[in-house]
């Protein structure tokens, strides 16, 4: 999974899409798995990272992995979704 | 190089829940690197509140309603000539803009200049003609239907289904949830705009709007797309962002190409889930927002300014995207001796 090229990710977490006008506010957890993303990290790497920094069960972080990714991917933000908007 | 000042009369300076886009004109026409200028501000009500805005406008004239018909707004703009020697006109409203049209090359020999779409292009635009428009050009548009009395009413539930959108001539747009509903915005809307009412198919979709300027050769001189963000319910935008929807741009040469659009205008589209385009109206004359255009790098009224003049004018290329604009209200404290001169003798 990779974020669309034209995306645009400020350091404080803002995310924008100049196609559609749209903005996200992501929190900190989310910025982190966005930078892991965009380094092209695997979802293996990603979720042993956020456990080793957060106090969490990886079964937690697993879920809200999905439910984040699947956010993205709602909201037009991943490279399937580049025809479409574009 | 000495630069030029041009005088220049601008419509459009009222600024209410539906503002004009007389200010943001002027403001855009301030900034214009390529002349410096004299704004002669054109009224129709004494409370319009470009009248009193001094450090943007010079001096304002009321002119009569378009209704008065052309020749007593040619009387007006002779008297005004005489005293303030124009040399470009601004029209901004869709309703004046058929007299401006008309009166276009009468004014030409009094030395004003404008850059207005021709007559055909103006009637071939309008939400009465749309879906012909869209046919011709090969342009997604909502199915419309113009309508003249209650009685076609009923004959809509066949041909669309609710939600439908009710609309003005030249303003306003309601939604209808059913029949009755339909009946209170026909009633509403032709007292204040007359008939025809246009019902148009509702498209479940997001707003956006492109700001733009024809050469009338076909040629995109400027494109600006945005995307509203905050919208009154008037439906209007209180604040919008720069974006880069290729998909719009595309569609947007592909009107100019095909139209030979002369003039600056607005195309406001909505897009829907599947990222299909639809384009709901054309607006003949640069919208409210449009010193979002100058704020990304594309003074499009001073561009029109030169087309108007004859000049060369090379086609802006790009433009910042992820600019916004946020409109805000203001209250002017006015001495009321400067109501009482516009509102008894017509000036300013």
């Amino acid at each position: 999974m990779k974020l669309r090229k034209n995306i645009a990710v400020s350091e404080a977490g803002l995310l924008f899409n100049p196609v559609t006008g749209e903005s996200y506010t992501i929190n900190p957890i989310g910025i982190d798995i966005l930078n892991m993303i965009q380094a092209g990290k695997t979802r293996e790497n990603i979720c042993d990272a956020i456990l080793e920094k957060y106090l969490c069960d990886r079964t937690t972080v697993e879920n809200d992995y999905q439910d984040f990714i699947g956010l993205l991917s709602h909201n037009h933000l991943t490279e399937r979704h580049e025809d479409k908007d574009a | 190089m000495k630069i030029r000042t041009l005088n220049i009369g601008v419509t459009g300076l009222n600024a209410i829940d539906s503002p004009g886009p007389g200010v943001s004109v002027i403001r855009a026409l301030r900034e214009a690197e390529s002349f410096k200028v004299r704004i002669i501000g054109f009224s129709y009500e004494s409370l319009e509140p470009g009248i009193y805005m001094h450090d943007l406008v010079d001096r304002t004239y009321q002119i009569p309603y378009p209704s008065g018909g052309t020749d007593i707004l040619l009387k007006r703009l002779k008297y005004i000539q005489e005293k303030e020697q124009l040399d470009i006109i601004i029209p901004n409203f869709d309703a004046e803009l058929y007299s401006f049209i008309k009166l276009e090359e009468k004014l030409k020999e009094m030395g004003i200049h404008m850059f207005l779409p021709t007559l055909t292009q103006y009637e071939e635009r309008t939400k009465v003609n749309l879906n012909t428009f869209g046919k011709k050009y090969g342009i997604d548009v909502p199915k419309s239907k113009a309508i003249h009395d209650l009685n076609s009413i009923h004959s809509l539930e066949s041909e669309f289904s609710f939600p439908m959108i009710i609309k003005g001539k030249f303003y306003d747009a309601s939604i209808a949830y059913n029949v009755e509903q339909i009946k209170s915005h026909f009633n509403k809307i032709s007292a204040k705009w007359g008939l025809p009412i246009i019902v148009q198919e509702f498209i479940h979709g997001t707003e956006f709007n492109v700001t733009g300027l024809g050469d009338g050769k076909g040629k995109t001189i400027a494109a600006v797309p945005m995307r509203k963000q905050y919208i009154t319910d008037k439906g209007k935008a209180w604040g919008g962002i720069s974006i880069a929807d290729e998909k719009m741009l595309e569609m947007t040469r592909k009107f100019l190409k095909s139209t030979k659009w002369r003039g600056g205008f607005e195309l406001e589209l909505m897009k829907d889930k599947e990222g299909k385009l639809y384009l709901l109206e054309i607006n003949p004359r640069l919208p409210a927002w449009i010193y979002l255009a100058v704020g990304v790098g594309q003074n499009i009224p001073e561009a029109l300014v030169n087309l108007a003049l004859g000049l060369k004018v090379k086609p802006f290329s790009a433009y910042t995207v992820g600019k916004m604009f946020i409109r805000y209200s203001w209250d002017m404290i006015v001495d009321r001796e400067e109501f009482e001169q516009i509102s008894i003798y017509g000036e300013l």
